[in-house]
Order: C-alpha cells, then sequence, then structure tokens
C-alpha cells in the first residue's frame, strides 16, 4: 500500500458519509466508538448494508443517522422507536436500528421503548447512555445517577435513575445486553448478535460526556472515565436484571442479561391470524429471517 | 404522475348503509393503503375497528399504537418504507400529532390523517361534534408549512375524499388532512362503492434514474421531488432538520429560505389544481352562504327558505378547506353584497373569506361552538339581515 492510500482510505469509508465528515462529537465523547463498534459488526455480519437502515430522534446520539451510508433518518425527539416500527413494519425484510441517546429513548420517548418491548418489535436499539441531557448543556436526565450535578441539577441530583436493563426486561425485550465504550469488541459482538436476533434488542453503552458530565462533576477528561469504566465495571452474564442499578461513580455490571426466543410481532400476528382465519387470512410479511 | 387502478382486493364494491367513521375506513382500503397505525379516541374509533376487521382479508397492517404520537411516527415510517398510511383521530389526539405532522411536512412524507372533529379545547365534547380544529390543521405544528385538508360533508364524501387524500399525499408528497366531524361520522347514510376499475389511483412518484445521483430533494417541474423507499439501495438520508438537495442538514438562513419556501411553494402554486368547491345558485346570489362539512348541509334548509323568501342566496361549500379557495372568494366578493360564514366554531375559516374579500361586501360570522349543529333558523335569520 502506497503511503497516500493509507492516508485516503479509512476503512470505514463504505459504512459513513465522508462527505459529513468531520462530526459533532466532542473530543473524548464515546458516541463515535459506539459507531465503529456498529460498523464493525456490520462488517463482521457481512450484513447487505441495502438492507439495514438506521433511525435516530434528537441529541447527540441522534446525529448518528447522519453519518451513516445507509438508508438514515434523523426524526424528532423521542419518535425514533415508533418511527422504527412502522418502516420495520411496512419493509420486514430490512433490519432497522434504532441509534439514540438515554434522554430521547428513555426520557421522551420512555413510553414508546415499554411498548415496542411488549410487542417484541424486531428492531435493534442501541441506546448510548452519557448520563445527561448533552445536547442541550447537561441537564440532568431519566439516567443521571443520584448525587451527580447537573445544570438543572446543580445541587446534585436527588431523583433515581432507571435501570435500563430491568426496564427492558420487565417491558418485555428479547436481548438485553449492558457495556462501557470501554468494551468496544464486546459491544460489537453484542451488535451483531442484536442483528442476528429476532426480537426486540437492547444494547446500553455506558459513554463519556467529556464536555459536561465529567466537567460538572469534575471527573477529569475522557481517560479518566474510561479508567472508571475499567476499574469499577464488572461482567456478569445471565445476571438479574434487578441488580443492576448505577449509583454514582459506583459499580457499572456489564454483561448480556437477556437472550431469549419468543415470537416477533409479526410473527405473532401471522401465526395468529392464520389460525384464526384460516386461508382469508393473507399472510404480511415474511415468517421466517434469512439470516437464521 | 402515474395513475393506476384499485386493487379489487381492498374494494368492497356495491351499495352499502353505513357511516362516517366505517367509511373513511373503506376509502382508504379501496384508495390502496395497506398500514394503518392508531390509538382510539371518540368519535373516530369505529374507523380503526373497521380498518382492523378488514385488513387481514386484504393483505396489510393494522397496529393499535401506544398513544397517538406514536401512531403519526410510525405512519411517516411505513411511508419511507413505501406504504400508503393512514390513521384516524379527533381533537386531543389531533393536537398530540402536531409536532410529526412538521417532520412529515419537512420530510415530504405522503400520509393521510382524519381528523373527526368532536367540541374543544381540551376534553371538550368527547361525544358531540365540533369543527374546531380547522385552524389548527393550517397552522397547528410549528415553523412554515403548507399542507391539504379536506372536507367530507357524507358517509359517501367519506369514502370518495379518502380516495383523493391518498392521491393528493402521493401527488404532492405532503401529509393531507381530512377534516370531517362527529355527525358526518356517525351518520349512517348510502354509501356506494364503485368497482375496483372505476377508482383512479395515483402511483408514488418514484425515483429511477442511477443510484449514485439521486437527491431526495431535488426539485422536478412539478415542485415534488422523486421519491425512494428504503431497502432499495439508495442509501439515502433524511431529517427534520433545515436541509439541502441532499437531505443533509445545513444549519443556515439561506437554506432556510430555499428549503422552507419549496415546501410552501409546492401547495401554493398548484393551488388550482388541488382546490375543490361546489357552488349551487351562485350565478345571480347576492348573499352566499360559504360553508363545509356538516354545517353545509344545514345551511341548505336557510338557503332554501330565502330563496322562498325572495332573497337571491346562493351556496359555496369547501370540499378542499386548505389550502383556502382564495380566487373564488375574491372574484365572489367583488360582485355580492354579503358573504355568511356558518361554522362550528367561535369564527375560523370566516377570516380566510374576510382576509380575501377586501372589505368589499359584508361578512357574517355565525358561530356555533359546538355539542349541535346550527339551528337553520339562526342561519336563516343572518341571511335576512345582510339581504337589507
Amino acid at each position: 500500500m502506497k503511503k497516500e492510500d493509507r492516508l485516503e482510505k479509512n476503512p470505514m469509508e463504505e459504512y459513513l458519509r465522508m462527505d459529513r465528515i468531520p462530526h459533532i462529537w466532542c473530543p473524548g465523547c464515546g458516541i463515535g466508538t459506539v459507531v465503529t463498534s456498529f460498523v464493525e459488526a456490520l462488517k463482521k455480519n457481512k450484513e447487505d448494508l441495502d438492507k439495514v437502515a438506521v433511525v435516530s430522534g434528537i441529541g447527540c446520539t441522534g446525529r448518528v443517522a447522519g453519518y451513516v451510508k445507509l438508508d438514515s433518518f434523523h426524526t424528532t425527539h423521542g419518535r425514533a422507536v415508533p418511527f422504527a416500527t412502522g418502516l420495520k413494519l411496512a419493509k420486514p425484510d430490512m433490519k432497522v436500528v434504532v441509534f439514540s441517546g438515554d434522554g430521547d429513548i428513555f426520557g421522551i420517548g420512555g413510553n414508546h421503548f415499554i411498548h415496542a418491548a411488549r410487542r417484541n418489535m424486531d428492531i435493534v436499539i442501541i441506546c448510548v447512555n452519557n448520563f445527561n441531557y448533552a445536547m442541550t448543556g447537561g441537564q440532568v436526565a431519566a439516567t443521571t445517577p443520584t448525587t451527580a450535578n447537573a445544570s438543572t441539577a446543580p445541587y446534585g441530583n436527588y431523583e433515581y435513575p432507571f435501570s435500563l436493563p430491568y426496564l427492558a426486561d420487565a417491558a418485555g425485550a428479547t436481548y438485553v445486553a449492558r457495556w462501557t465504550a470501554l468494551h468496544m469488541r464486546r459491544v460489537t459482538k453484542s451488535i451483531q448478535e442484536a442483528l442476528k436476533h429476532r426480537g426486540l434488542s437492547l444494547i446500553e453503552v455506558i459513554t463519556p460526556c467529556v464536555t459536561l458530565y465529567a466537567r460538572r462533576n469534575r471527573l477529569g477528561d475522557g481517560l479518566n472515565l474510561l479508567k472508571y469504566y475499567y476499574d469499577k465495571s464488572v461482567i456478569e452474564h445471565g445476571a438479574d436484571t434487578r441488580t443492576l442499578d448505577i449509583s454514582y461513580q459506583g459499580k457499572l455490571v456489564c454483561g448480556k442479561f437477556i437472550d431469549k426466543e419468543k415470537p416477533t410481532f409479526l410473527d405473532a400476528m401471522n401465526t395468529h391470524l392464520s389460525n384464526v382465519l384460516g386461508d382469508d387470512y393473507v399472510l404480511y410479511g415474511r415468517i421466517n429471517n434469512d439470516n437464521d | 404522475m402515474k395513475k393506476t387502478k384499485a386493487d379489487p382486493k381492498g374494494v368492497l364494491t356495491g351499495a352499502h348503509y353505513m357511516d362516517g367513521d366505517y367509511a373513511l375506513a373503506e376509502g382508504a382500503l379501496a384508495g390502496g393503503c395497506r398500514f394503518f397505525a392508531g390509538y382510539p379516541i371518540t368519535p373516530s374509533t369505529e374507523t380503526a375497528e373497521r380498518f382492523s376487521t378488514r385488513i387481514p382479508t386484504v393483505g396489510g397492517v393494522f397496529i393499535q399504537m401506544e398513544d397517538e404520537l406514536a401512531s403519526i411516527a410510525a405512519l411517516i415510517g411505513a411511508s419511507w418504507g413505501g406504504k400508503k398510511p393512514m390513521t384516524v383521530t379527533s381533537g386531543p389526539g389531533f393536537s398530540l400529532m402536531m409536532e410529526n405532522l412538521g417532520l412529515a411536512a419537512m420530510m415530504e412524507t405522503p400520509l393521510v390523517i382524519a381528523n373527526v372533529q368532536r367540541g374543544g379545547p381540551s376534553t371538550g365534547l368527547p361525544t358531540l361534534t365540533g369543527q374546531q380544529d380547522m385552524m389548527q390543521a393550517k397552522y397547528g405544528s410549528h415553523g412554515d408549512y403548507e399542507i391539504i385538508a379536506l372536507s367530507p360533508d357524507s358517509p359517501q364524501e367519506c369514502f370518495d375524499l379518502t380516495i383523493e387524500a391518498l392521491n393528493l399525499a402521493e401527488t404532492y408528497r405532503v401529509p393531507v388532512l381530512i377534516m370531517t366531524d362527529e355527525c358526518v361520522g356517525h351518520m349512517h347514510e348510502k354509501v356506494i362503492i364503485p368497482p375496483a376499475e372505476e377508482i383512479e389511483i395515483v402511483e408514488r412518484k418514484w425515483y429511477t434514474g442511477p443510484k449514485d445521483e439521486y437527491l431526495p430533494y431535488k426539485n422536478d417541474k412539478d415542485l415534488v421531488p422523486f421519491m425512494v423507499k428504503a431497502g432499495d439501495g439508495y442509501r439515502f438520508h433524511t431529517t427534520g432538520l433545515t436541509h439541502d438537495e441532499r437531505g443533509y442538514p445545513v444549519i443556515t438562513a439561506e437554506c432556510q429560505k430555499v428549503n422552507v419556501t419549496h415546501l410552501i411553494e409546492k401547495i401554493r402554486k398548484n393551488a388550482d389544481k388541488i382546490i375543490k368547491i361546489e357552488e349551487d345558485q351562485t350565478d345571480d346570489a347576492e348573499i352566499v352562504v360559504v360553508s363545509y362539512g356538516i354545517t353545509s348541509r344545514v345551511a341548505v334548509r336557510a338557503v332554501q327558505k330565502a330563496r322562498r323568501a325572495g332573497i337571491k342566496t346562493g351556496t359555496l361549500r369547501l370540499i378542499t378547506a386548505w389550502p383556502f379557495p382564495e380566487k373564488r372568494i375574491r372574484a365572489l366578493s367583488k360582485k355580492v353584497k354579503a358573504i355568511v360564514v356558518p361554522e362550528i366554531n367561535y369564527g375560523q375559516m370566516v377570516k380566510e373569506v374576510e382576509r380575501n374579500s377586501f372589505d368589499r361586501c359584508k361578512i357574517y360570522s355565525i358561530p356555533h361552538l359546538g355539542g349541535w349543529v346550527h339551528d337553520p333558523e339562526d342561519i336563516y335569520k343572518v341571511i335576512k339581515e345582510a339581504s337589507k
């Protein structure tokens, strides 16, 4: 390889909208890391890129849809999951990935998440959790650990945060994993599995927000946060989801907690209506996934 | 614009006795809608019930969403997946849909929302009629944009105009609203559903050129960009942010001007092709009653009485409420003595009539705050007063 080629050919070029790079994310931000893992998963799975769509909401992670070279939709705040639901039902042969933040999916869009999980809608949800509303300047979120500072919790947060895997498990998600931005290869592997999984998958990735969360809590820079993940994360596959609460700078239990089979929305619809209506029912979409 | 005939599977050809809500569902199925996402709300629920009963034997999807925010979001997603989607709602649900109505307008996404109007504000009169969402239909979401809104006055027209709405949505890549009301929604009348081969369907303006040259927001001659759907290999991007022809965000005043002007002009410059009105006895009229939906049927009786009393009265019915038939109102205002506007609200569409008549004739608003229709006598009294 010539030197010029080495500089010009980014191995992710095929997967990214290079005409939109540089991206808007801050130095030390973890979102790019998760995008790299996502691209890696697409590569390793040899996914047909024409058949993968990304739907994002609003926020820092909401910008992911603008950078991936796939059918990509940058929608409204909180509504990425129902948008993805409509897209998936219209195009059952596609893999639909919701790529958004904790505020988007579990704050303003929380209701949509639990209902998509209840239906076992066949979509992949990658939730970048940076513990605050970053795009708007670091406000307190549904995921901010108790006592942590935020711009709208200047004296520390006195609310209780959601435990995303616990919520997902209770609502009916059939694949649930949590990692940090330090666990790149494991994030990649989880996304690979989720893309093959039939049903609703949630992958929570805890990432550094250096500019806002870390600065406001005097936690140092990106490296300090990765050091925190390194020191305090433990991998407990299959851990009881009731035990996964995150306290301020406390233990981060990571791993794959749920991976089970259950009919998806479309499978259940087709099976049930075929049973009830017999030959009168017109089968909808594909019942079997070609990647199985 | 490519036209085809309706798929016979969705067309229940024959003469039926059904209410407006059911007719909306039948119009949707006949018009090619195969995706319906909705949330129950009185007095529109029967449409969702009818659709959920019929769709399994036609081929398509019905999904009851968790709220109206989700319903319209699912519609936009389904539309980009190539479906012709529709939902139905009423006041409070319509309010919840407003944010994503703006997204649909911004992404230039074809979809249809029927609003079976009830009395408001807030929970208001869930089971009783109203026409109080007419301005919300036009201005409900933030920012500047244009939509199309139709106003059926009978179950038959609920059927006919739903097909029309689906066709307009595809023609102009725009959300189309069917602004009916509780009376029409719950009124049972004869509905004739024609054979499939007599129903004209507009196909989406699909792009067929080279993949690497596709621009999702590049204007065509008629100002409507070509569309592609997800999964066809175009790997396109679309966003609710102000965007350029590629669909990429460009946060500048210059791009905003081009983007938003386009959203407005593609409807305004095609307004003559879109607008449908129905006139009766306006040729010699000194007084014209402008109305829409159920109110236009109540007005007929008042006009008949006025004619019998020797007052030259005519009617103009808005089949298309938005874009508003400005030209016709301007022309009428030059030759009539007065325009009378009864509507089941505190006076909404009358503002458009006033705006387009330039004080050349008298304008009478006849407000009714909902719960019931006007007494024709009240309309007659105003006609009589106006004729003096």
